[in-house]
């Protein structure tokens, strides 16, 4: 059957045309429901497990999201040239293509006050406000070669999740849901966590868009009820909890043996996952069984780092439990003002916690299965911004080249892939769309990007879109 | 460049010999009669030369500069044609440069002569038959003609259909599918023991003058027009008014306003001679399109891509067609060019967004009288506060700002910030101060208090305390009565823009100019005149139109069936499925046009035909051979639409508010979910009394934070037209059901409600209101001794019985209302309560 999904595929704007008659739709409704990719099948359980395209290492996404485009310049991509223009304009022959959100192409340039030291055996480059972060040079893929098209904050954000800056499409997380199912038996398939303020895309960013909303990102919150309506209401204690739900069992059983319809024993499954769920939920949030040391390398229980490193243990206790996509999402890096302030606030936050998912995920032995994003939607350009005029500089977005990293789940550590012009401007050497990263993201984890596809309005929809090839340099 | 490319074939090109089969073989696949990718098409001298929607691609005697060749030699970054297949080799590359060079000499050939386009032969392109309903051989099962065509192709198949469902099932589903409530006890009572004939005839027409009918069917429509309260994106702005637009489609459903007229409102109402207020309003239908505010966001990208989105989402709804494919090339599988989805886009280009006064009755009385006292308030109140003074050199400095974009990077950003948050900023700017309407002076004015911070610094604003002055005039205006007022798109005869082609959507690349126009591989279109979004509108529902009628029936079916006639409801093109009863969907199509596209009508037709009445109940034989229930040999179980699944938990709970119409509500939403708005910016006051208990489709749909119930059963996300919904099933639909403080306080008003009415078997009264029917010997018995657990339990925990049912019910002990609660509860997420059979 992957023979000739394959094979249909490769025919199938030929097949169309032949068959406008609508052969074609039926020979792919036959092809997808025999690949058990169709979700309008009620009666299965639509995140049982399934098996990738082909073999892979990675089963596991960590996706660390960095809301509002952090400076790539003054974190992952050094630019000593840029010292030079510090404080003139950029000639008119480099800005003429270029498109800015808030500043005018003639700003002036803004060197980066930052200092970088080379770490690990590969001697990779990285800022003095992320040391915990260049300590994991080795397990580091750091791609300096990222562009994509848009440049505001949500459409930017729709291009990284969904593949496209028109609303409404699945998600990343929810593509990866589809495509895998759920390894975890108490727990959803994708899982937000959210720290710092809220992002410009909101829930768009782990929506399920046109695939059942079985496949969107459920809102883990890091205290308080983990998910929504978590919590038994007031009176209702577990052992109630479980009287009422074999009572609404007995009852939907009845009802299937008399209507023979199947969707209520997908129902019935959906309560007991839900009620497994409930111990599930609050045991992830119980960190006394981790080590002094283990809580102490996350920075669990000091400030700044205490909410993002909650989040990165949970992200750890989740993967070990089985699900499949873990967002975290934190906002904002948007720093058109205030640059080194408000850069350094985000830095302190994040850097240990990150780091320490790294080394705790190696020590474990996930890394390997376990891929780990770490990407905000665009980068930060080379000139300055000023919005009045007695404030510290700050960058303003810039879509044509910034930094992304990768680590574990089958991507080769310890290298840089791509390189930027001397300050910044643009991409000098193997540019990385952000479709390729979503296309090598699910190469990792055995799907090929051009063969998961979900129908919708007459046309097969990828996350890819039309475009994306696998980044073979990213990979062991 | 000229090194780059294939050297020049030395020897002079025969066009015949050499280029034409090329041409044939590499690009007429894309670039031919029958279609014309881009619009070029390269089997014809006269369009070869024209060249593609980008401009020529052929330079006669300059290769070089062909963008022809250069796309085949791949020296265009990131594009090389043809796109698939082997690259041209380097020998036809030459031979193509010398041809070029030589002239492009294209002498006339047998059959390059212009072909004319090919009508496509797509089932759905084809003129509506008016079938006959064909003979059946039982002959007694048959009650109207829809029943003929379900028949006869179940006869066919040697199946018999299913026997009609009981009437409980039947008035429990037919009142769901016109109301979207579930019928009151005493409805179904009095149904049981009608039996008159033509009982449920009068159930229906009962429900369909019910006004719970026109807000059952305005949510199918909202979902088709994207309807939200707020403007989408990062700031995501609520809309104060998009809920008139919302009335005005609840009142057309229960006014059976014709479909045709329905239409023409909605997409040029404001084009109608004399047009009224409400066929203004009807044209909020466009209003639906998302607003990016942004910084740095283009307003003039964001008027293309709405005008974009309008023409796209009219192609979905009327036309049942992905027309949206063609704004970035012409579309791959349907007969639809981008030029000819421009021309649609420039029926929309010169409507722009305007707010008009749109009373609802009863408000404009008030208003008249009480308006010269709050004119002088307002006043006295901006002369206070020395507005009247600062905001004229506040307008003249931002009109220098404007024409100096770079040199005040304050006043810059004060300039974007009025772009952004103050619509038609620069025509109010350009009006003198005289020739303003009321409500554009009033905007402005406002939008100075709020933003004068930006260019004078926060220190010396606070000095004005233009905090307090904002505070008073909201006040003020709070303690006024007001207008509703509607959101709408008209035209300015000042303002006409020319329409172009988009190269690959791009709002900055501007191709061919193009006129306003259909696809015209569709019926004829021939406009008095100029052609105006009115003409358009017309032709929609023209008799001779194949897809709109189609469409719109179809859609309708799904509704009652589960699923369409055409199951793929948002595409009729090549790549849709086939309709299962091709003649039936005609039938319907054609009666409901000759009907006077009356709604009701249809709707009535189709619940009292035989086929809708059929049970549910699974065919284990049948079913094996039709899984998708594509012959109709019985009805469906479908899980209700999220908003049915609020409305009938409150309306069994007798906690519904049932008013109609009218203003969104905010009912009260679990931490932290507005939280994740951007920055936490949406705010979320929760609505009193009984406002939190209004029907779904009045909660406000805020859409980068949707109201969560509404999102885990399969809301749409308001972003494109929904023409179908999913129907998931998820474990966070259970604990929804089971935790929401929403579903727990139904839990305890319908055990209050069980108490207070049931002086008989108290049991049978719960499945009664919640179910429409008794329970089984078995079940009662289970639901006994779950009760009678519950009793036990709660007995030994007092603390829990007074946290389940906190109140005080006369007559009742705690225990006793606290388990009714309890199984209550459980009843309300039973599979069947969520479920019309």
């Amino acid at each position: 059957m992957r023979f000739q999904e394959h094979l249909f595929i490769e025919t199938r704007r030929d097949f169309f045309r032949k068959s406008l008659g609508g052969v074609g739709t039926m020979a792919l409704a036959h092809v997808m429901a025999q690949d058990g990719r169709t979700a309008d099948t009620a009666e299965a359980n639509p995140l049982a497990p399934r098996e990738p395209h082909f073999a892979a290492k990675a089963k596991n996404v960590i996706f660390m999201f960095q809301e509002g485009g952090p400076s790539q310049i003054d974190l992952y991509d050094p630019k000593p040239a840029l010292q030079k223009w510090h404080g003139k304009p950029l000639p008119e022959s480099m800005t003429k293509d270029l498109t800015l959100a808030f500043v005018k192409p003639d700003a002036k340039v803004l060197g980066s006050e930052r200092k970088f030291t080379r770490h690990g055996k590969s001697g990779v480059e990285y800022s003095d406000y992320i040391p915990h972060i260049g300590s994991r040079a080795d397990d580091i893929c750091l791609i300096r070669s990222m562009f994509t098209e848009a440049f505001n904050h949500h459409p930017g954000q729709s291009l990284l999740f969904s593949g496209s800056t028109q609303f409404g499409r699945p998600t990343i997380g929810a593509w990866v849901s589809y495509g895998l199912g759920s390894a975890s038996e108490n727990l959803p398939g994708f899982v937000v966590l959210s720290s710092g303020r809220g992002t410009s895309g909101g829930s768009m960013n782990w929506a399920s868009g046109f695939l059942p909303s079985t496949y969107q990102g459920v809102v883990f919150r890091n205290s308080g009820d983990p998910i929504l309506y978590l919590q038994n209401p007031p009176g209702v204690s577990g052992e109630t909890q479980r009287a009422r739900l074999d009572l609404i069992r007995q009852l939907n059983q009845e009802r299937l043996a008399l209507t023979g319809d199947t969707t209520i024993s997908s129902r019935i499954h959906s309560y007991e996952l839900a009620f497994r769920m409930q111990s599930a939920g609050p045991e992830l949030l119980d960190f006394s069984k981790e080590s002094p040391a283990t809580l102490e390398m996350y920075g669990v229980n000091k400030e700044p780092t205490h909410p993002y490193a909650v989040n990165c243990l949970l992200a750890r206790r989740m993967v070990e439990s089985g699900v499949r996509f873990v967002m975290l999402a934190h906002a904002s890096w948007d720093d058109h003002q205030e640059l080194s302030k408000k850069l350094k606030k985000n830095c302190d936050i994040t850097d240990q916690p990150a780091a320490a998912l790294l080394r705790d995920l190696k020590q474990r032995g996930l890394l390997e299965t376990t891929l780990v994003v770490w990407a905000g939607e665009f980068g930060r350009t080379p000139m300055g911004q000023l919005e009045r005029i007695d404030e510290d500089p700050g960058r303003d977005h810039h879509p044509n080249c910034y930094s992304v990293w990768v680590a574990g789940g089958g991507v080769r550590g310890g290298q840089v892939v791509g390189r930027t012009d001397d300050i910044g401007l643009q991409v000098a050497e193997d540019k990385v769309h952000v479709h390729d990263l979503q296309a090598t993201l699910l190469h990792c984890l055995g799907l090929d990007h051009t063969r998961l596809t979900y129908r919708h309005m007459g046309r097969d929809f990828r996350l890819t879109d039309v475009a994306g090839s696998v980044v073979g340099k990213m990979l062991v | 460049m000229a090194v780059a490319l294939a050297a020049s074939a030395a020897e002079p090109v025969d066009f015949a010999r050499d280029i034409a089969p090329l041409f044939e073989k590499r690009c007429h696949a894309c670039h031919g009669p029958r279609t014309q990718m881009n619009g070029l098409r390269l089997d014809d001298r006269a369009a070869a030369l024209k060249g593609g929607n980008g401009g020529p691609v052929l330079v006669p005697g300059k290769s070089a500069e062909s963008r022809l060749l250069r796309l085949v030699a791949g020296l265009e970054d990131k594009k090389i044609m043809p796109p698939a297949g082997p690259r041209l080799t380097q020998r036809e590359v030459g031979l193509l440069r010398a041809w070029i060079d030589q002239g492009a000499n294209w002498p006339d050939l047998p059959g390059t002569a212009s072909a004319p386009t090919s009508r496509p032969t797509h089932w759905s392109f084809q003129p509506i038959a008016r079938p006959k309903p064909p003979p059946t051989r039982n002959e007694t099962w048959a009650r109207n003609p829809i029943d003929r065509f379900v028949l006869a192709r179940l006869e066919r198949e040697n199946i018999e259909p299913s026997p009609e469902a009981d009437r409980r099932t039947l008035i429990r589903r037919v009142t769901f599918d016109l109301t979207g409530l579930p019928p009151a006890p005493a409805d179904v009572a009095a149904f049981l023991l009608d039996n008159r004939p033509e009982a449920y005839e009068r159930v229906v027409d009962r429900l369909l003058e019910s006004p719970h009918y026109g807000e059952r069917w305005a949510r199918h429509w909202l979902d088709l027009a994207r309807y939200a309260d707020s403007d989408g994106y990062e700031k995501d702005y609520v809309r104060p008014h998009a809920w008139r637009w919302r009335h005005w489609v609840i009142e057309s459903f229960n006014q059976d306003k014709p479909f045709n007229q329905f239409t023409i409102e909605q997409i040029a109402g404001d084009l109608l001679p004399n047009a009224t207020v409400e066929q203004r309003i009807a044209t909020g239908f466009h209003r639906n399109t998302l607003t990016n505010r942004e910084g740095g966001v283009n307003i003039e990208q964001f008027r293309v891509e709405q005008v974009i989105d309008r023409a796209a989402t009219a192609g979905t709804v009327w036309l049942g067609l992905s027309t949206g494919c063609a704004q970035c090339h012409d579309h791959k599988y349907d007969p639809i060019t981008q030029k000819e989805f421009y021309q649609l886009y420039a029926f929309f280009n010169n409507a722009d967004e305007y707010e008009i006064d749109a009373p609802l009755a009863g408000e404009m009385g008030p208003y008249l009288q009480k308006l010269p006292e709050y004119r002088r308030k307002r006043d006295e109140l901006l002369s206070k506060y020395r507005v009247s003074e600062l905001q004229g050199p506040w307008e003249a400095r931002m009109k220098e700002a404007r024409a100096n974009p770079g040199r005040w990077t304050d006043w810059d950003h004060a300039y974007d910030a009025l772009q952004k948050y103050l619509d038609h900023a620069d025509r109010i700017l350009n009006l003198p101060v005289e020739k303003r309407s009321r409500k554009w002076t009033d905007a402005i004015t406002d939008h100075f208090v709020i933003n004068y911070h930006r260019v004078i610094g926060k220190d010396e604003w606070k000095e004005l305390k233009f905090t307090d002055l904002r505070k008073q005039l909201n006040e003020l205006k709070d303690s006024y009565p007001r207008l509703s007022e509607a959101p709408i798109i008209a035209e300015d005869p000042a303002i006409r823009r020319k329409s172009n082609i988009h190269l690959r959507g791009d709002w900055k690349r501007k191709g061919a100019e193009v006129q306003p126009g259909v696809p015209g591989f569709l019926h004829g279109f021939e406009p008095a005149g100029p052609a105006t979004r009115l003409d358009f509108a017309a032709w929609l529902v023209s008799p001779r139109n194949p897809l709109t009628a189609r469409v719109t029936v179809n859609r309708f079916w799904q509704e009652f069936f589960g699923r369409g006639v055409v199951r793929t409801s948002d595409d009729f093109g090549a790549q849709g499925e086939k309709p299962t009863h091709p003649e039936l969907l005609d039938w319907l199509a054609g009666r409901f046009m000759d009907s006077g596209w009356r709604v009701k009508a249809l709707h009535r037709l189709i619940v009292t035909s035989a086929a809708y009445r059929q049970s549910s109940r699974a065919r284990p034989e049948i079913d094996v051979r039709d899984a998708a229930h594509t012959l109709l040999a019985r009805q469906s179980r479908l899980r209700l639409p999220a908003e049915s699944v609020r409305d009938a938990a409150l309306s069994v709970s007798e906690l519904l508010y049932p008013a109609i119409g009218g203003k969104s509500v905010r009912p009260p939403i679990p931490k932290g979910v507005v939280e994740l708005s951007y920055g936490g910016s949406v705010k979320w006051p929760e609505s009193e009394g009984r406002d939190r208990y209004r029907r779904g489709l009045y909660i406000l749909f805020q859409r980068t934070v949707p109201y969560p119930m509404l999102m885990n059963f399969d809301a749409p996300d308001a972003n494109t037209a929904a023409c179908r919904r999913e129907r998931s099933n998820t474990p966070l639909q259970a604990l929804n059901l089971l935790n929401d403080p929403v579903f727990v306080e139904a839990a305890q008003a319908l055990a209050a409600r069980v108490l207070r009415e049931g002086s008989g078997d108290r049991v049978d009264r719960l499945f009664e209101i919640a179910l429409a029917r008794t329970p089984s010997p078995r079940e009662r018995e289970w639901v006994e001794a779950y009760l009678h657990k519950q009793v036990q339990l709660l007995e030994r925990n007092p603390k829990q019985a007074e946290e389940l049912f906190p109140l005080d019910l006369p007559g009742h002990a705690r225990v006793e209302t606290a388990a009714w609660t309890a199984l209550s509860s459980a009843v309300l997420n039973l599979d069947e309560f969520i479920t019309r059979e």
